[in-house]
């Protein structure tokens, strides 16, 4: 059909989501990513992990433009992010919701008036509606009736389940949640692991997290990417990822010290380096 | 080596300028394309116009009074008692009023949005608000702008009228001036445009509040030590700048009314 090969940059892929080229973060004079690239489907489940420090929160805040890429591209369903303003960029944003490590609900505002915050903005809808909304949104996250409560009168885990109700009550495309389960206990922990999987599961959304947390990953993705040393080094099916016999990979899954351990201190096996 | 250092500050602050600007100029474009959302508007007028009245009743009494006292002594030594009210209500009304209640909502509304703001970017408010296709400009900017810009001049007038008030009760009551003479000089010779110079002066500082503070909580480093140096440098920037763009103020204002 052609004589040379097909540019790829202007093939229509339909069911790519995110595509992420050659993508380079510094901060001063400290590379973060170097080169980082990765595709992701319509309607995947995917995990990215890596040591702490290793620059997945740099990389999921590039996936919806809150940084800056020095070099290398974002595209989100083909449309190139890096060449949009930040007023461009706002329509963009949302076909995201995004579930922060800290959950970030702004503590001046009610639970309700977090959690409607973009349906009010919007006003597209009646008052009433968003109120039903809001309280389908709050069932979801099982939290049914706390719209009148403050931030600081809930519990982290409570804080991250109203964190992920306001990023979905309304239907994102996409979901990104940046260590949905660190500073949590592991039953609180695994709750919100449930409730990653269920809103995945009901609302057909594209689900990308970032974690160190091998046990909450392995629950919430249905395909690992390991961000090390800031490429992608591995990039797999789940089960294919936890019994991957490479070493870099192997040592992080089951929480092995790559490093030297200091000569006079042995390595607690029941504390791996986080 | 001081050069360098000094070449270091200059860029340091050139840069900030620019950030300052780039600030302004989409808070312009927000004014222009966004409707400003009421709620949030008042809001914000309450906190910087209502809360801030004991501040500047406070400020504008003390100093009207001081004003009236030290004016007397040095004008009773050659018998002008009566034109003290004039020199008051002409200082109140186009310098120290608008200064002093720029300077007091500096420290009161400008120190509480840098940190407001700063602790909002710490704790990662401010990227959650743009995750939720929300402008941080549109969303905090602008409502806080648009209230300083508008209680500014009335906290001004409203520091101006307690001042001379204060004034004519230590001239009269306590000093002894005769109260018709009083009023009479300040009469003639406080012209409308004294009151309006200051009145401008007062819109000026209260954009300039709202922008400084807020560009430096938006642009705050990390951690609870960021917070609490953006605020300190929203103070003194702001205050600086006060200072400073009030004597160009008053010196462009009194050719352009004289
Ligand atoms: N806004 C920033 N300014 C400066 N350095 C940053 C910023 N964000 C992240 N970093 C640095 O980038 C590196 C990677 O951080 P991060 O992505 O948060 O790691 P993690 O994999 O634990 O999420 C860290 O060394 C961090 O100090
Ligand atoms: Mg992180």
């Amino acid at each position: 059909m052609a004589l040379s090969a097909p540019d790829t940059r202007f093939v229509k892929e339909p069911n790519r989501m995110i595509e992420v080229r050659n993508l380079w973060k510094s901060f001063g004079s400290q590379p973060v990513l170097r080169g980082t690239s990765l595709r992701i489907e319509r309607g995947e489940a995917v995990v990215v992990i890596g040591r702490s420090g290793g620059g997945k929160s740099v990389l999921l805040k590039h996936l919806i433009a809150l940084l800056q890429a020095d070099q290398g591209e974002v595209l989100i369903e083909g449309q190139n992010l890096c060449q949009l303003n930040e007023r461009q960029l706002l329509s963009v944003r949302r076909k995201f919701g995004m579930l922060f490590q800290t959950a970030a609900l702004f503590d001046s505002l009610t639970v309700y008036e977090n959690v409607s915050f973009v349906l009010r903005r919007e006003r597209k809808q009646t008052e009433g509606e968003i109120r039903r909304l809001v309280a389908e949104a709050l069932e979801m996250v099982e939290l049914p009736g706390i719209e009148e409560k403050k931030p600081a009168e809930l519990s982290g885990g409570m804080r991250k389940r109203v964190g992920l109700a306001r990023a979905i009550v309304y239907r994102p495309e996409i979901v990104l949640y940046d260590e949905p389960t660190t500073g949590l206990d592991p039953i609180a922990g695994a709750r919100i692991d449930s409730l990653i999987r269920r809103v995945w599961q009901q609302l057909h959304v594209t689900s990308v997290a970032v974690t160190h947390d091998m046990a909450s990953a392995k629950r919430i993705s249905d395909r690992i990417l390991m961000l090390h040393e800031g490429v992608i080094y591995a990039d797999a099916r789940t089960p294919e990822i936890l019994n991957s016999t490479d070493p870099i990979v192997y040592n992080f899954v089951h929480g092995i010290p790559t490093h030297k351990p200091a000569a006079n201190t042995t390595a607690a096996p029941f504390s791996p380096d986080i | 080596m001081l050069l360098t250092l000094l070449n270091q500050r200059l860029r340091n602050f050139l840069d900030q300028l620019g950030e300052l600007a780039q600030l302004v100029g989409e808070a312009g474009r927000s004014l222009r394309h966004q409707r400003p959302s009421w709620r949030d508007f008042i809001d914000q007028l309450y906190f910087v116009g209502v809360k801030s009245q004991s501040v500047v009743i406070t400020t504008g009494a003390a100093t009207g009074m001081v004003l009236c006292a030290q004016t007397y002594f040095q004008f009773h030594k050659v018998k002008m008692d009566t034109a003290t009210g004039a020199v008051v209500s002409v200082g109140m009304s186009s310098e120290l009023g608008p200064v002093l209640a720029g300077l007091m909502l500096t420290a009161r509304v400008g120190a509480a949005m840098a940190a407001e703001l700063g602790t909002m970017k710490v704790t990662e408010q401010i990227d959650a608000l743009r995750t939720l296709a929300t402008h941080p400009v549109d969303y905090l900017v602008v409502p806080r702008l648009l209230a300083t810009v508008v209680a500014g001049p009335l906290l001004t007038a409203e520091a101006i009228i307690v001042g001379i008030a204060a004034s004519y009760m230590v001239g009269v009551n306590l000093l002894g001036i005769e109260g018709a003479y009083y009023l009479a000089y300040i009469n003639r010779y406080t012209e409308p445009q004294d009151v309006l110079i200051g009145l401008i002066k007062a819109t000026w500082f209260g954009g300039l509040i709202a922008m400084v503070s807020c560009h430096k909580g938006l642009t705050c480093p990390q951690g609870a030590e960021g917070v609490g140096r953006a605020t300190t440098e929203a103070v003194v920037a702001a205050s600086i700048t006060i200072l400073i763009s009030n004597f160009f103020l008053t010196l462009l204002l009194t050719r352009l009314f004289n």
